[in-house]
């Protein structure tokens, strides 16, 4: 096997690592939103740090990918199936790289104060403003459902490649 | 979408009983359909019947993360109380009210400053507590989701106030002139505005639903008779607002005691007047309180209590024992008043969890539960902001001193 059809080690940690946070990041948004528990106060301290966390893994993944350009799909994938594997990545990027922006800029946007841990703070980045806040509110709620539906997406599709294509795409990052 | 493309395509390999079995006819169509195979599924040595129990396999997987992901969001649990829910409850006892918060909805913004005397300083590192002033922004209520209601003596008063402190810290406590909290949990407060909500048929609550509520919850029947039996004053200026919930205040060196606090009128107590509202005055609290603070500045002590280590910091319902140390951690000075209508405490979510380093909330499941149904209040007046009528208590009232 040659390096070309694996990606470097470096972008596979980047990759799993953000895999395991955005997964507990959705499960943890969705259930803090539902709750009035007494589990909800610790939901939300986990919630901001851990959103910043993908941020800024998110910046360095980025960087990492021009470094380190992901191996070419197979000749033998349809152009359908290739365009599909694009479209998601594309969508997945964007998602990690805005999810966390829109959340800062709606907490600066409502005037909370920006708790990541014990006195660190982070700045306001938006002016305080209702209409923002909602607006921006809601756009977290709406992304928060297409990171999910693209992540499961990509799970499916990720297992499509191992289990029946079996064209090395999976083990291309699982090995 | 790709899987489902995937599933077209092998229900279409159903047809195929196996390779290579094709009948004369079928030949052309079978090599088209294998090669439709090779092409969606790749020329992986897997048989068809190995191919659809993978699809299934991979379809379940994916079902079973989606379910994880339901269930946590409170869909596959309709008995589980959610923030969706605590606001239908909301809905279902007050009506529905755009733009307003869904509890104390009624209420004008004030402003003034905190100016502490130093005492508290060796119980938290709270920057509040060093000598010194800070800025406050705050808010007098009633306690209800009707932002139209009548004031009466009775009704709960509350005062709702955030300490802008320096690099960008704050603090935020809404605080209730009762002695203690009608309920000590999420679901008490839930079941409590269902019962108080009014019966379709009649229009008014059901005195049934209340009666099993109170039977079911003996912690609010107890705490409902040291409610009944407080001095209710004549007004919000004398009137004395408590924490009700526990809080943990932590010193320089991390170590934390249990607290909850007051803010004592310096104004002297006068007991309300049987008499109804002056001239029928449906404003009358607010007029008061907005004529004295134009006439004077008004004064409150922040007293707090330092609890002992029986003493429930997790039972909203219990009150301490008398005797309990108490510190007067300083004076807050409200000096303006202005309506929610373009007021300063307006777009303001006076959450309790909004902590400076120094407080840090108890062991109270209601801390949690008042921090989430505030921000899904705050949040749907955030969509509703555009539809909003003007406050009960309006700029012009304020202007002309609090006569309406």
């Amino acid at each position: 096997m040659t390096t070309k059809t694996r990606f470097p080690a470096v972008s596979r940690i980047l990759h799993w690592t953000m895999a395991a946070m955005i997964v507990a990041m959705l499960f943890i948004g969705v259930g803090m939103a539902a709750s009035v528990s007494s589990r909800y106060e610790l939901l939300v301290a986990i919630h901001r740090p851990l959103g910043i966390a993908i941020f800024v893994l998110c910046l360095i993944r980025i960087v990492n990918r021009f470094i380190n350009p992901p191996p070419e799909l197979p000749d033998t994938l349809p152009s359908l199936q290739r365009i599909a594997a694009k479209a998601s990545h594309f969508t997945l990027y964007a998602l990690m790289f805005i999810m966390p922006l829109v959340g800062w800029g709606m907490l600066s946007a409502a005037s909370y104060p920006i708790v990541l841990y014990g006195p660190l703070r982070l700045p306001p980045i938006l002016p305080h403003d209702l209409t923002l806040y909602a607006w921006l509110r809601d756009l977290h709620t709406g992304l928060a459902y297409l990171f999910f539906a693209t992540i499961l997406a990509h799970f499916g599709a990720a297992l499509f490649h191992g289990l029946i294509r079996r064209d090395g795409v999976l083990k291309s990052m699982a090995s | 979408m790709m899987t489902r493309r995937c599933l077209l395509s092998t229900a279409g390999l159903g047809g195929l009983a196996s390779r290579g079995s094709s009948t004369r006819d079928g030949n052309e169509a079978g090599l088209n359909m294998l090669n439709m195979k090779s092409f969606w599924l790749g020329a992986g040595p897997v048989s068809n019947a190995a191919v659809i129990v993978r699809l299934g396999a991979i379809g379940a997987a994916m079902l079973s993360v989606a379910g994880a992901f339901a269930y946590v969001g409170g869909w596959l649990s309709p008995a589980r109380l959610t923030q969706d829910r605590m606001m239908a409850a909301f809905r279902d006892a007050n009506g529905t009210h755009a733009g307003f918060r869904r509890n104390h909805a009624k209420g004008v913004c004030v402003s003034g400053w905190f100016e502490s005397s130093g005492q508290a300083a060796a119980l938290s590192k709270a920057a509040v507590f060093r000598p010194g002033r800070v800025p406050v922004v705050g808010r007098f209520a009633l306690a209800g989701g009707m932002p139209f209601q009548t004031d009466a003596p009775a009704k709960v008063r509350s005062m709702a106030l955030r300490f802008v402190l320096p690099g960008g810290k704050e603090w935020r406590t809404g605080m209730n002139n009762i002695p203690v909290f009608p309920v000590n949990s999420a679901r008490g407060f839930y079941d409590q505005l269902l019962a108080s909500s009014p019966d379709p048929a009649t229009g008014k609550p059901d005195p049934a639903r209340m009666k099993a509520f109170l039977a079911a919850h003996p912690e609010t029947a107890r705490a409902l008779a040291l409610i009944k039996k407080r001095q209710v004053t004549s007004g919000f200026a004398n009137s004395t607002f408590n924490s009700l919930n526990a809080f943990r205040f932590v010193d320089a060196a991390g170590v934390s005691v249990p607290v909850r606090w007051s803010m004592v009128p310096v104004q002297p107590v006068a007991a309300a007047s049987a008499e109804p509202s002056a001239a029928g005055d449906k404003n009358y609290l607010f007029d008061d309180l907005i004529a004295q603070i134009a006439q004077h500045p008004q004064q409150w002590r922040l007293i707090v209590t330092i609890g002992q280590a029986d003493d429930p910091t997790n039972d909203a319902t219990l009150p301490w024992p008398a005797g309990r140390r108490q510190v007067d951690a300083g004076t807050l000075t409200i000096d303006h008043a202005s309506s929610e209508d373009g007021g300063p405490c307006t777009d303001v979510n006076y959450d309790p969890l909004v902590l400076p380093p120094g407080i840090e909330p108890s062991d109270d499941p209601l801390l949690s539960a008042r921090s989430a149904a505030y921000r899904r209040s705050f949040k749907l007046r955030a969509e509703e902001d555009h539809e909003k009528p003007p406050s009960a208590v309006t700029a012009q009232e304020v202007q002309a001193g609090g006569k309406s």
